[in-house]
């Protein structure tokens, strides 16, 4: 319809919007707003001070009180602005406060003090990015160690993922071997089998092999996608076997055929893999859940699930840690956003 | 990390060498997959088979030697129910609390993402500026984690969340979204449409782009309104595109999971366990691990779930035919 009404509207001329356009637009920009929003919110959030998570109603941008070096005194004192009295307008710095009274110095004269009613100052304050969320995830929290589980299961899961599947797909698609229908078949049929379905036998499998509460527990049992397989041997399929037949007259072996010439060829197919193959291991949850129940081995994600439940009320922590769960993900997507599109749509997902 | 992977590659060519020479060329390719089928055989057929055991064993033992044989009566226990339609009714109301929320979550869920999906679709298909940037919009909450989408959302809805701010602004009085049965139960089908519209927006662009242009000049020339177009037009040839999308919404609906676990915990009471929770509870989460039950309930699930993929094979074939 939308392609039809802006044929009609266009012969109908263009100087003036159809009230399809304002729709059009209209949507778009909403569309911004509640897509874009929340995240947006979610990353001002994480820079605010505690004061000003639990301020409310909220604002938008992330404020902070102006503090001042003072003469006389160890650490650095709030500033306010007198809004009453005879030093209605000055810039007071507030040495404490007792009861609906505060005692305040004026920066240029530190020793006298001075004392007006709470009511009538108020606090001098500026935009600025409150960066102790963030430090104290580094200092208090065993961060290092969930982004490092994190990291390593998604680099080695998808390196394995890469060279099995590619290795399975060049079977599939360069050799003529009987059975390799067979094969196909039961490629198929792993792809009904959503690790949803069988979590319980799995978690025998992989309690047998040893592997339970440790990184590889998570890495090995989607080491092996049929999804990959599919993907790398469509590729493959469109390599001419003249390449190969020539190698073979060189004397070149079968493995060094693979690695040295296929490998090479298949590196677009190989890149939409890798991707799809990170923000699956990076955002993985359930099996993670599972396979994992000490806290020292968790990832990112169940780090974040586990302290939404321990630090109901902490959102400071919370909100720096879910920023920084989600900045590689949008770093991958801002400079691969091309890539990611089509290797979602041509794979079906998962 | 190449300069890695270089000598790791050499390494391996002395055995696959050995090997070609020992099969010859041909049987080589077995060699190649073995692997990869290892990995299947490991962690998918057999686990199908010992799927079937663990649901006709009882007890909370995990070795399979421990495992009383008990013939069907884990199907039995969760299929026993006076009324399907009245969870209370049922011996495992839990069971049935999950497929009742399960059911309503998909088609709730479905209906909103194939809707929104298709009227994204149809305004990103019109001649508009910077396309590729709000394409990129839509698209961008598919890449995030189900627990960073819950994060961003309970952030919003908490108590002193932006929206009840919003609400208080307007007069209104502030609201727990989270811990009421209904709300939780919406913003959670909200959720999910909100962060896997952009998927399936994707799929239906790309089979708008697919309609030749030719049938909407004709339909010009005949004077046909847009509705009228709408209607004749691009709905039937969008239908298998739409089918598709439809399809896959449905199995991955029914498998919904981590974002809503992460968002509300399935709560409050059992308002938004969904089906792969009560797997996960009665499985890992709870004492006695009732590993029989689950696996039972996994039973039926991937049953629901072969009968939808066949659909979509089906589905994705019509498309690519028609």
């Amino acid at each position: 319809m939308a392609r039809v009404i802006s044929f009609l509207t266009r012969t109908r001329g263009r100087d003036r919007l159809h009230w399809t356009d304002w729709f059009t637009y209209g949507y778009l920009f909403s569309g911004i707003l509640l897509m874009f929003g929340p995240v947006l919110w979610l990353a001002l959030s994480s820079f605010k001070t505690d004061a000003e998570l639990e301020r409310f109603p909220p604002r938008f941008l992330p404020y902070a009180q102006e503090m001042i070096e003072v003469e006389g005194y160890d650490k650095p004192l709030p500033v306010f602005t007198v809004t009453a009295g005879e030093l209605a307008g000055a810039r007071v710095a507030q040495v404490r406060r007792i009861g609906l009274v505060a005692q305040v110095v004026r920066p240029e004269n530190p020793s006298e003090i001075i004392k007006i009613g709470i009511k009538d100052r108020q606090a001098v304050e500026s935009v600025s990015l409150a960066t102790k969320n963030y430090t104290e995830l580094f200092e208090r929290f065993n961060f290092m160690r969930f982004l490092w589980n994190s990291t390593f299961i998604t680099v080695m899961a998808t390196l394995i993922m890469l060279l099995v599947n590619s290795m399975a797909a060049f079977a599939l698609s360069k050799y003529e071997f009987r059975g390799r229908g067979t094969v196909m078949a039961l490629v198929i049929g792993v792809l009904m089998i959503p690790q949803t379905v069988v979590l319980v036998p799995l978690f025998l499998v992989t309690r047998e092999l040893g592997m339970l509460d440790s990184l590889w527990g998570v890495i090995i049992p989607g080491a092996a996608t049929p999804t990959g397989v599919f993907l790398l041997r469509q590729y493959m399929l469109t390599i001419p076997d003249e390449i190969l037949d020539a190698a073979r007259m060189d004397k070149a072996s079968e493995w060094k055929i693979y690695w040295r010439i296929v490998l090479p060829l298949s590196a677009p197919a190989l890149a939409v893999l890798a991707i799809l193959a990170i923000m699956w291991r990076w955002n993985d949850f359930l099996w993670p859940l599972i396979a994992l129940s000490r806290p020292e081995k968790f990832t990112l994600q169940l780090a974040l699930n586990a302290f939404q439940g321990e630090m109901d009320t902490n959102w400071s922590s919370l909100l720096a840690m879910t920023v920084l769960t989600l900045l590689p993900i949008a770093l991958v997507f801002a400079f691969l956003q091309k890539y990611i599109a089509t290797g979602i749509a041509s794979t079906g997902g998962k | 990390m190449l300069g890695l992977l270089l000598p790791v590659m050499r390494l391996i060519e002395v055995p696959m060498l050995a090997a070609q020479r020992r099969f010859g060329i041909q049987k080589l390719a077995w060699v190649f997959l073995t692997p990869n089928l290892i990995l299947f055989a490991l962690f998918a057929f057999l686990p199908i088979i010992l799927n079937l055991v663990y649901a006709l064993t009882g007890s909370d033992q995990i070795l399979l030697r421990d495992r009383p044989f008990v013939g069907l009566e884990n199907f039995g226990t969760l299929a026993a129910c006076e009324n399907y339609l009245d969870p209370n009714s049922c011996e495992k109301d839990f069971f049935w609390r999950a497929v009742h929320n399960t059911v309503v979550f998909v088609i709730l869920q479905v209906g909103f993402m194939v809707g929104f999906s298709l009227i994204t679709a149809l305004v990103l298909n019109q001649k508009i500026r910077a396309r590729g940037f709000f394409r990129s919009v839509f698209f961008f909450p598919v890449l995030l984690s189900p627990v960073v989408v819950a994060l961003i959302w309970k952030w919003i809805l908490q108590r002193q969340g932006i929206l009840n701010a919003g609400l208080e602004g307007l007069g209104y009085d502030s609201f727990l979204w989270l811990l009421d049965r209904q709300w939780a139960f919406g913003w959670s089908v909200f959720l999910s449409v909100w962060a896997h519209m952009g998927f399936y927006t994707l799929i239906l662009l790309a089979g708008l782009q697919a309609i030749p242009r030719d049938v909407y000049e004709a339909a010009v020339m005949d004077a046909a309104s847009p509705f009228r177009t709408f209607y004749r037009i691009t709905l039937p040839l969008l239908m298998p595109t739409m089918l598709v999308v439809m399809v896959l919404a449905l199995i991955k609906g029914v498998q919904t999971f981590d974002e809503v676990y992460a968002f509300t915990g399935g709560g409050p009471g059992s308002a938004t366990t969904l089906i792969i929770q009560y797997i996960y509870e009665t499985g890992f989460a709870g004492a006695p691990r009732l590993f029989g039950l689950a696996s039972a309930a996994s039973i039926i699930l991937a049953v629901v779930l072969v009968v939808l993929t066949g659909l979509q094979l089906w589905a994705t074939k019509k498309n690519a035919n028609g």
